[in-house]
């Protein structure tokens, strides 16, 4: 196992739980939609970590692929979450 | 490079990762929590490209930095004077103001509560990189990615990240590309375009009469240099998204999408997961299987097909930016 390995392992997981964390203790939404970005961003690290195999070997392209596939993902997921939000405070101040 | 030096890089990137990432996430103030964000995706641009994952730096740069946090700034700037937090929602503030806030116990702010959601996590954390490193120690047969060196040449392109996304595992991108719509369609159902944007003055007009079109170009290039080096539909898509955001900020009326015309507007984004079906039933009707291409066409095909994704990925992003279905005003001019 390389030291890249232990050291963007590692910190791929405490992202994640940073975000997680955050995403449930925090009051405001768009601070939890902020939050579940960068939850998603350490489980894009993990994978890229796994596909990272020394800086001689070429990387495994299968988990950039997803990587490339899920950021995709989740930006279409935050626009739709921002715009729920958007229509969610109209909602509220119409009342 | 040699080794000391990598390390020393690799200690730099990661402390810096792990503290914008608490930054943002201990941030109060929303604003000042996006401009954390936007900076922490930079920051994993460099991390992506250290991992020898170029593609996905590309699509960080262009996607996870620049239009989440495009997108995100522009939610904090357009939030009204009371924002909406969970607290309210869940007290059932909605429905029926004021009556029954304050019987309620105050949740969240339980410290019991706190204390044991950051146990859970920190129980995870241990979990999770106990799991991660066992994965990574473990001496894997490498079964998937020798099969997609083995079969690069029958791809039709020669980037192995762009032959998985579009031939190996093609399956997998029209189901993205088919999430994609879903999400405008769901944008379109809830909202109308966002409005007030103010002309833009003479320095910035001037920006952008040159970044416009080099954003063009270099989408165009993107998408063609895909097929053989990092690149692709989704970084050029992207790429072109952000030539409509910045005309969007100039306060331009056209922006690169069909005025008033709702029928070429949802060809254009239906035309990503459109073409890639039709390919792959064409497929299916030359008794080839779904979406298995011929060797000799493939390059061909792939192209196709990501030059359809670009233009639906663009105009999917953009019209995420406006907020809705753009309004015809024919009132306006610009």
């Amino acid at each position: 196992m390389l030291t890249a390995h232990w050291l963007y392992g590692i910190s791929a997981c405490l992202i994640m739980i940073f975000g997680l964390r955050a995403a449930l203790l925090h009051d405001s939404l768009l601070l939890r939609i902020i939050a579940l970005n960068i939850m998603g961003t350490g489980v894009f690290m993990m994978l890229i970590t796994i596909a990272y195999r020394g800086p001689d070997a070429a990387p495994d392209p299968i988990p950039h692929a997803l990587v490339l596939t899920g950021i995709v993902v989740a930006v279409s997921a935050t626009a739709l979450a921002l715009t729920l939000l958007r229509r969610l405070t109209e909602e509220q101040d119409n009342d | 490079m040699n080794t000391t030096n990598m390390l020393f890089i690799d200690i730099l990137l990661v402390t810096s990762l792990l503290s914008l990432a608490w930054a943002t996430l201990t941030a109060t103030d929303a604003r000042r929590s996006v401009i954390l964000f936007i900076a922490f995706g930079l920051v994993l641009t460099l991390a992506w490209a250290r991992l020898l994952a170029p593609d996905v730096a590309l699509a960080e740069a262009a996607i996870g930095a620049g239009l989440s946090g495009a997108l995100l700034l522009a939610a904090v700037q357009h939030r009204p004077h009371r924002a909406v937090s969970a607290e309210r929602l869940n007290s059932g503030m909605l429905d029926n103001e004021k009556q029954n806030n304050s019987n309620r116990p105050d949740l969240k702010s339980s410290v019991a509560i706190r204390w044991s959601i950051t146990l859970f996590c920190i129980v995870l954390a241990f979990i999770l990189i106990w799991a991660l490193l066992l994965a990574l120690s473990s001496e894997t047969s490498e079964t998937l990615a020798q099969s997609v060196s083995a079969n690069l040449a029958n791809s039709g392109v020669s980037n192995p990240v762009t032959a998985v996304l579009l031939n190996f595992r093609a399956y997998d991108t029209l189901l993205e590309l088919a999430v994609l719509l879903t999400a405008v369609l769901g944008i379109f159902a809830l909202s109308e375009e966002r409005t007030g944007y103010l002309p833009a003055g003479p320095v910035f007009n001037g920006l952008v009469s040159w970044l416009v079109p080099a954003l063009i170009l270099m989408a165009g290039y993107l998408l063609w240099v895909g097929a053989h080096a990092p690149g692709g539909a989704f970084q050029a898509g992207a790429t072109l998204a952000a030539a409509g955001v910045v005309l969007r900020l100039a306060g331009k009326r056209i922006i690169g999408l069909p005025q008033g015309s709702a029928l070429l507007m949802n060809m254009i984004l239906l035309s990503g997961v459109g073409l890639f079906l039709l390919v792959g039933l064409t497929m299916l009707v030359l008794g080839r299987p779904f979406l298995g291409y011929p060797p000799a066409m493939a390059g061909y095909l792939i192209l196709l097909i990501e030059t359809a994704a670009m233009i639906s990925i663009a105009a999917t992003l953009i019209l995420a930016f406006l907020g809705g279905r753009p309004q015809n005003r024919q009132d306006e001019s610009c």
